[in-house]
């Protein structure tokens, strides 16, 4: 019998359709993911123009576990800087948002622009005493040399990418050409407006919620609220999209009209055939023009978020782990310029299908948390994600789990697992 | 006017109580009644309250929406059970206007896992407006604006 802690995690599982438990549990992988997946190579969410609309205005965020933020300078250009003073390293900037004309570390007053450049450090010639210079920075010290950390960054559509690798690729071809196209229906250059944040604290590995939304296969079934009104079921017309190396992906459906088909309720214990919300305005759904017919396109972007389009509620959601058993999730709901006051609200009403509290997502946690319980509990066993077979392609449905193969497919290549 | 008369504030209290019993013992249609027809219920982060940012956690803006939070609770969402248990500070009434007190109060949530200790759940402050009728005080606004950082997962029963 198979050590229920292997000593070596080996991935001794044909292709990707059957992920090891410790991919969930085990510390050192979790390093190297932080390491190879959001600190190189990838780029990652940060925040949207619209939380800093005005010169100065800044948000804290993380990328992976590092403190990061995200400003807006003088100039008008977005930065995002590392939330750690050049000095003696600390996590200066404690308010998660405000407006300031620089950053001074509170502990020896070293001064920052909003970029990150280093404009001033106390005592720097000295101090004269007697007539005679105490002190001060060697002549050789350099303001040039210690600035905040600069990470590079991209901004489209008035979402805001940052990577601390700067030989990084393009956000285009990041992204991909399939990912760009559906990214731009959403983001299609008009100015956003922040509706709010919703934060939950989720007792489960990370990649789960990848996982999540690259899962058709669950919402059918888990949701009642989805099978019985059609916002999602296996008989929607729909589509599984990747990139060119399945990191990526969208699920795009468009809801039924008619009733559900018998193969897709029978023996469904969620469908509630009879049920009947009290106040419609739950879920009075007006088609927008953007969507080009799509109700719904569930968008994630490998490793740090999720962009939603469910119905005429939009959302970004950021995934900001800790640990190998336990991740921040962070929703942004926002909304566009040219919503009308009956949208926002519609929005807002339709926002209680989704968060932490959500019709729709609150049994989302409380399934990772399920499953992340089962993983710590025997590490040396593993996933059967073999719905649709055991490759990774785009489908015309959405009865597979191809886009989790995918994802593990591209995670074994990086993380050399 | 910011006070009441005797009867008003025992009832005022007794309204209170009522409620913390209601959600703590899942009898969701007793909660649904203590409040009116044209009710607003909210869970709301302190952020976006003092931000100005109009999202909620839950957004419940009719005694017909409370009621499909209830089936929810009881037939739809899928979760781990846990018991909750209210500790509600005393109200402070801050006016009545036109028969409506407008009223707040603090409170503590403890959630209790099967098999594990008892946690601070959510911690906020109730933003009450309660109207008489016939049938005694009910709430036509109660929002729920918590402090509480990081929500533990999910939050599956009204606060």
């Amino acid at each position: 019998m198979a050590a229920v802690f292997p000593i070596k995690p080996v991935w001794d599982q044909p292709g990707s359709s059957r992920i090891p438990f410790w991919a969930y549990t085990d510390a050192s992988l979790y390093k190297r993911e932080l390491e190879r997946l959001f600190y190189q190579g990838h780029w990652c969410y940060v925040g949207l123009e619209a939380e800093i609309p005005n010169p100065g205005d800044y948000k804290r965020t993380v990328i992976g576990e590092r403190s990061v933020i995200l400003t807006r300078a003088a100039d008008g250009s977005v930065n995002v800087v590392e939330n750690v003073c050049a000095h003696r390293g600390m996590q200066f900037c404690r308010e998660r948002h405000g407006n300031k004309k620089e950053f001074v570390c509170p502990y020896h007053q070293w001064s920052y622009t909003l970029k990150g450049d280093l404009q001033g450090v106390p005592f720097r010639r000295g101090v004269k005493q007697d007539g005679k210079v105490n002190g001060g920075m060697p002549k050789e010290f350099n303001t040039a040399d210690h600035g905040l950390n600069q990470l590079k960054v991209a901004v489209r559509g008035g979402v805001v990418f940052a990577s601390f690798d700067h030989g990084i690729e393009s956000l285009e071809d990041f992204l991909g050409p399939d990912m760009c196209g559906y990214f731009d229906r959403l983001f299609n250059g008009r100015k956003l407006t922040i509706l709010g944040y919703n934060r939950q604290r989720i007792p489960g590995n990370w990649k789960l919620m990848q996982e999540n939304i690259k899962d058709p296969y669950h919402p059918g079934l888990l949701h009642t609220w989805f099978v019985t009104y059609g916002l999602w079921r296996a008989d929607n017309k729909s589509e599984l999209k990747m990139d060119a190396h399945y990191r990526h992906a969208a699920m795009v459906s468009t809801r039924s009209q008619q009733a559900a088909t018998s193969e897709v309720t029978a023996g469904v214990t969620s469908f509630k055939a009879g049920m009947e919300v009290n106040d419609k305005r739950l879920l009075d759904i007006v088609p927008e023009a953007w969507w080009k017919g799509p109700t719904a396109v569930m968008m994630t972007v490998f490793p740090s978020v999720i962009f939603q389009q469910q119905v005429n509620s939009v959302s970004t959601r950021h995934i900001q782990p800790n640990g190998t058993g336990s991740f921040d999730f962070v929703w942004t709901h926002f909304g566009f310029e040219d919503d009308t006051p009956e949208m926002t609200e519609r929005r807002l009403i339709q926002a209680n299908l989704f968060g932490p509290a959500g019709f729709v997502s609150a049994d989302d946690g409380e399934v990772i948390e399920l499953s992340q319980c089962g993983f710590e509990q025997k590490p040396n066993h593993r996933t059967v994600a073999e719905l649709g077979g055991y490759g990774a392609e785009n489908t015309d449905h959405m009865v597979t789990e191809t886009l989790i193969r995918g994802m593990y497919n591209y995670w074994r290549k990086v993380m050399d697992v | 006017m910011n006070t009441l008369d005797f009867e008003t504030w025992i009832a005022l209290n007794r309204l209170y109580a009522d409620y913390a019993l209601a959600v703590d013992s899942n009898d969701w249609d007793r909660w649904v009644d203590l409040f009116v027809d044209d009710c607003d219920y909210r869970v709301q982060p302190r952020e976006n309250h003092e931000r100005g940012f109009p999202l909620s956690t839950l957004a419940l803006i009719s005694k017909g929406m409370l009621r499909d939070r209830a089936y929810g609770i009881k037939e739809t969402l899928f979760h781990d059970p846990y018991y909750q248990r209210h500790v509600t500070g005393a109200p402070l009434v801050e006016r009545v206007e036109g028969g409506v007190i407008v009223a707040q109060a603090n409170y503590a949530v403890f959630r209790t896992k099967l098999s594990q200790e008892s946690t601070v759940f959510n911690v906020g402050r109730y933003l009450d407006r309660v109207r008489a009728t016939p049938d005694g005080l009910r709430f036509e606004q109660r929002h729920c604006v918590y402090d509480t950082e990081m929500i533990p997962n999910s939050l599956i029963y009204p606060i």
